[in-house]
């Protein structure tokens, strides 16, 4: 009885953790070509809110998804034209990009609070599924977490072995000489840009299309900037993003037990729970690396060329 | 074929600066105008009445003073941490935990006279939000930690020990369920100038905006504040407190938007209750940059965005506007000034290509 109890917390942790795990992806590989975005939190709601409202409409889940990577892709558009063409503040501007998204999808979002749209269902993946424990816990679940599991290898060797991931590095570690050696600076910026916003909006659209089924505003409720914290305590490399995204996983899945159980613990301490472990996370990150693992020239804008 | 290319100016646009920020503006409200035309509202009509009901009448100026008094506090914080390059997103946790810190004294000393208790409930905020600001400040000179993620998660947990707090052992037993304090005492709530509804708030703004004028720029501090703000290593290489002033502009930064959490509570409520929160902390971010940091010009931008929240308020009423429609007025202003920024640096000018 107890297994099964913690099989299913266990399992929880996993989709739980999903949401955050695009969302972390993403914002690495938009950093890893040196733009920083701090709008995760409102191109997460931003995305949820496309995909809740395709799939409302067009009652296709996988269209939705698709509809949410692209309206990630959309905002991280509206950051790259404000600080790659007209360089702009990147930290400001990604705090204004939140402060829009979260308006956007209030804005268009209310009408909507509380309505339910088709989302994706957890089936067993054959065979994996019945593999005893890791079974239970990483295949018994739906398609978007299993397409999760995909991106972290191909990310790492996308980075590793291909030239457009060299690119984007270079873009990222030293402009200057990217430049000189001929390559499009801000064609690899531009590019790392889109795609991370992307996995942002899938993110985002995770949570309403899988997560919840259902529309409320804040739907993100800060998991955008705990996967920015995410992206130090990750050390910038895909792998480490996945553990610390389940770490975070499992604490929101553990609180909705213990919530959903009835303890003596008054709710709002329980909800502190997530972010007073965002901040001891990055504190003991940042304190444990001897040097910073951040690409050398992550937040500083490229002039234009002459 | 010609093609355009950017050159950096010798020196920066004067005057052309202002143009440039009316065109942002006009870009903002005419992408939010286009959103409510898409959500199938009178556009134009609905701006119109934004601006109208802002700033159309006595009473709606009234209004907007009143909400200016939060955003300035707030505004003039975060804007002395960005001067120094640190970015502190927090003072919505630090306004909620003035409020909780003025609460507290409020609460704990009813019999106390006026002229005691006021200043007590200033000193409480302070402390309360100054300490909200120093553990961001500490965790990053010790261990490094990023500024802008911790100020952001010590958001949300300030509001929720201030949720904590109203739900649970704060909650008024005659409140019927509602979660609120009991209403303060009369001596615990600051009181209003003449026959006006502003109170001496506006007093306490005046002064603290002028004082931070004054310290920027005539104090020896203030003059090292700014130098480590442009370059840090430079700065430390002539032996300036780089880590004091972090903590220093952190604490004054958190103490600030603690006695705008302090005023709210005080004398626009009376009384503690989660509606206190309404993301004044976040607008004071955005009202900071489109001041260029500078306090008086903070004062101004303050009024300007305190007058979208009061017009925002008839738009819910009169057109069922959604009130996040405010959040795509402020980042659309926001990001619009952030990429015109660029035509105040850069001059473009067209030349043949090889």
């Amino acid at each position: 009885m107890s297994l099964e109890i913690l099989l299913a917390l266990l399992a929880a942790t996993v989709q739980a953790g999903t949401p955050i795990l695009y969302a972390t992806l993403g914002e690495i590989l938009t950093e890893k070509g040196g733009v920083l975005n701090l709008g995760v939190e409102g191109m997460m709601l931003v995305g949820a809110l496309a995909g809740f409202l395709t799939a409302l409409h067009t009652g296709s889940p996988a269209l939705a998804f698709m509809a949410g990577g692209l309206a990630g892709a959309g905002m991280a558009a509206l950051h790259g034209v404000v600080c790659i063409w007209f360089q702009g503040n990147q930290t400001v501007s990604g705090l204004a990009l939140t402060i829009f998204g979260t308006g956007l999808a209030g804005f268009f979002g209310t009408p909507y609070v509380g309505r339910t749209a088709p989302g994706f269902d957890k089936f067993s993946l054959p065979v994996l599924g019945d593999i005893p424990l890791v079974g239970d816990i990483f295949f018994q679940q739906d398609a978007l977490v299993y397409v999760s599991y995909l991106i972290p290898p191909l990310m790492w060797a996308f980075f590793r072995y291909t030239r457009w991931g060299l690119g984007v590095r270079a873009a990222g570690e030293s402009p200057a000489a990217t430049r000189a050696a001929g390559l499009n600076v801000l064609g690899f910026r531009w590019a790392a840009l889109l795609g991370g916003g992307v996995l942002v909006g899938f993110g985002g659209s995770y949570l309403s299309l899988a997560y919840t089924h259902l529309w409320t505003n804040g739907l993100s409720s800060g998991r955008g900037w705990i996967a920015v914290a995410l992206v130090i305590f990750a050390f910038w490399r895909p792998s480490r993003a996945m553990l610390g995204a389940y770490l975070f996983g499992g604490v929101m899945a553990f609180q909705l037990r213990l919530q959903a159980m009835g303890t003596a613990l008054p709710s709002s301490i329980l909800l502190m729970l997530p972010y007073v472990l965002t901040i001891a996370a990055l504190a003991f990150s940042s304190w444990r690396s001897k040097r910073t693992e951040a690409p050398a020239a992550l937040g500083v804008n490229v002039e234009p060329s002459e | 074929m010609p093609v355009l290319s950017a050159v950096r100016r010798q020196e920066p646009l004067g005057w052309g600066s202002c143009l440039v920020f009316l065109a942002a503006l006009a870009l903002a409200f005419t992408v939010s105008g286009t959103l409510l035309a898409v959500q199938g509202k009178p556009a134009l009509q609905a701006l119109w009445l934004l601006v109208e009901s802002a700033f159309g009448s006595r009473y709606a100026l009234e209004d907007c003073l009143i909400k200016a008094v939060p955003i300035f506090l707030c505004s003039l914080g975060v804007g002395l941490t960005f001067r120094l390059q640190v970015w502190n997103i927090g003072a919505e946790g630090q306004f909620a935990l003035g409020a909780v810190g003025a609460t507290w004294a409020a609460l704990t000393f009813p019999g106390w006279p006026w002229y005691a208790l006021l200043p007590f409930m200033l000193l409480c905020a302070s402390a309360a939000g100054g300490l909200w600001g120093a553990i961001p400040a500490v965790l990053r000179l010790k261990l490094r930690a990023n500024e802008i993620i911790v100020t952001l998660m010590l958001n949300y947990v300030g509001i929720l020990i201030l949720d904590f707090l109203v739900y649970g052992v704060w909650k008024d037993p005659a409140s019927f369920g509602f979660p609120m304090t009991s209403e303060f005492v009369p001596a615990a709530v600051v009181a209003r100038i003449g026959d006006t509804r502003l109170n001496w708030g506006l007093l306490l703004c005046l002064a603290v905006g002028m004082l931070m004028s004054v310290f920027l720029r005539s104090t020896r501090l203030g003059f090292e504040l700014r130098a480590c703000g442009e370059n840090v290593r430079a700065a430390r290489y002539a032996r300036m407190p780089y880590s004091f002033l972090v903590v220093l502009v952190m604490v004054v930064s958190g103490a600030l938007a603690g006695w705008a959490g302090f005023l709210e509570a005080s004398a626009t409520l009376g009384r503690l209750q989660p509606s206190i929160m309404s993301g004044y902390g976040y607008t004071a971010i955005v009202v900071a940059w489109l001041a260029n940091l500078n306090p008086l010009v903070i004062a101004v931008a303050s009024f300007l965005l305190a007058g979208v929240r009061v017009g925002m308020e008839t738009l819910q009423l009169d057109l069922q506007v959604p009130a996040a429609f405010g959040g795509i007025m402020e980042g659309s202003i926001l990001l619009a000034v952030l990429a015109g920024g660029f035509f105040s640096r850069y001059r473009l000018h067209l030349r043949r290509a090889a």
